[in-house]
């Protein structure tokens, strides 16, 4: 499991290994809001909650195409399923690699954006937390998707069109939590724990889904 | 050899109808039959619903309720359909399943795309704007958007076994869903009003109302009963035709 994990992040890690480029497509998610919303400095704090997390949440699907699309052309995928260790939990490690290499990056890099967005430093604290949190679930929900259209041909778009709906809750209440933070009287726990809930059910649900869907594809 | 017809057992219930055309025989039996009762159920609700007294609040606009709601219902009542036919898949394995899925997914569809435009209609008299932002409208709205991906998703897979697996999968983790728009007028304090007709006790609707907002229920239902059943036979001639110009395509190449 462990080597399973160290090489997952290794080829991701690697040029062309996709986490650099989702890093860079935030980066340009979150450059162009300015340019479409305009140069309004208090606007563009008011809405900076929202950006990070869009903005996270269309480079956390962009890599996920790839999460089993290697393993199953190189046949590494169907090792897998051979081997004692259960499906499930392979699913799960994979994710966590995936989530180590976009979700985590994503998190750590708020403080920059968020200065280039005018955001005040308890609005970037609440807004690393709630990513913190939140982006797993994206990881695992994606399993799933990924793992649902591994052998079609051009599997990305329908796999943001299958998993984006399922992420939406994600997306309001970590953006619910990020406003609860500065606006006065709305507490900032309870969209916070319900944002990390939704990311423990999905660790387990988005692996087994996963891990089952992969089982029927291959025959 | 002969088969000594004596000792094979026919199959009772729904394992009878693994066998399409048996399935199709039915299917012939019961549409005029069920596409009758939806017409004389339409006119029965459509006459009570016109004919009822407005609403000393919502005035005649009250009236959009006994399309919206029924809608509604229906519209989460097909994605039980799926519901369903993915355990079928996945469980049973019943041939049928996949095609009483995938034949209820546009339906449902069509059903959560007439509740949202009745909706957006009665909302604009009502609340004063055609749309909010609001827990209901906007899981109702996730529906929609997941009804329309299972169906690129069936249509993306060629190979009907396989796709059947797959979109039952999604049918299943998509089933999340189903509850929380269920219950978002209870968990989330929203512009749209709470259930008023499936609560326990007494349902908060004079009979006046209630009457016709379940007859056209009713109607409604025997409408997706048949078109589902005709969407099955459809499902059942397009795969069959399918087979047979795979079939003359190989014997062209022989």
């Amino acid at each position: 499991m462990i080597a399973l994990l160290k090489r997952d992040i290794r080829l991701a890690l690697r040029s062309g290994g996709g986490a650099a480029t989702a890093l860079l497509f935030y980066l340009a998610v979150v450059v162009a809001m300015p340019f479409a919303v305009g140069p309004n400095q208090e606007l563009l704090s008011t809405i900076g909650g929202a950006t990070l997390w869009i903005g996270a949440l269309l480079a956390g699907l962009l890599g996920l195409e790839r999460l089993f699309q290697a393993d199953f052309d190189d046949g590494s995928l169907d090792q897998m399923m051979m081997s004692p260790v259960p499906l499930a939990g392979q699913v799960f490690v994979k994710c966590a690699a995936h989530w180590l290499v976009t979700g985590l990056p994503l998190t750590l890099v708020v403080p920059v954006f968020g200065i280039f967005l005018g955001m005040d430093s308890i609005t970037i604290q609440a807004a690393m937390a709630t990513l913190l949190v939140g982006t797993p679930a994206i990881s695992f929900i994606g399993a799933l998707g990924a793992a649902v259209t591994v052998s079609l041909p051009r599997g990305g778009l329908l796999l943001s069109v299958l998993v984006l709906p399922l992420c939406i809750p994600i997306l309001i209440f970590g953006v619910g939590a990020i406003r609860a933070a500065v606006t006065e009287p709305d507490p900032f726990l309870p969209p916070f724990l319900l944002v990390s809930a939704i990311s423990l059910f999905f660790a387990v649900l988005g692996p087994l889904a996963a891990a089952f869907a992969l089982r029927q594809g291959m025959d | 050899m002969s088969i000594d017809t004596n000792t094979i057992v026919a199959p009772k219930g729904l394992t009878a109808l693994a066998n399409p055309t048996r399935f199709l025989a039915l299917v012939k039996m019961l549409v005029p039959w069920l596409a009758v009762i939806t017409v004389v159920l339409f006119g029965i609700g459509l006459w009570m619903g016109f004919s009822v007294a407005d609403d000393y609040q919502q005035g005649r606009t009250v009236r959009i309720m006994f399309v919206h709601v029924p809608a509604v219902w229906l519209a989460m009542g097909a994605y039980m359909t799926m519901v369903s036919g993915a355990l079928g898949v996945l469980v049973w394995r019943h041939p049928l399943a996949d095609v009483a899925a995938r034949a209820a997914a546009p339906l449902g569809a069509g059903f959560t795309f007439l509740g949202l435009v009745t909706g957006s209609i009665w909302g604009r008299p009502m609340w004063g704007t055609w749309w909010v932002w609001d827990a209901r409208l906007t899981s109702f709205l996730v529906l929609l958007i997941i009804y329309l991906g299972l169906m690129a998703l069936w249509n993306s897979i060629e190979e009907p076994a396989k796709s059947a697996r797959m979109a039952a999968v999604v049918v299943l983790v998509g089933a999340i869903n189903i509850p929380i728009i269920k219950f978002s007028v209870e968990w989330f304090t929203t512009l749209h009003q709470s259930a008023s007709v499936t609560r326990l006790g007494a349902p908060t609707m004079s009979a006046e109302f209630l009457y016709p907002l379940l007859i056209m229920g009713l109607a409604f239902l025997f409408l997706f009963l048949t078109l589902h059943l005709m969407a099955m036979r459809n499902e059942i001639l397009r795969r069959q035709i399918r087979s047979l110009q795979r079939r003359a395509a190989r014997e062209v190449l022989k």
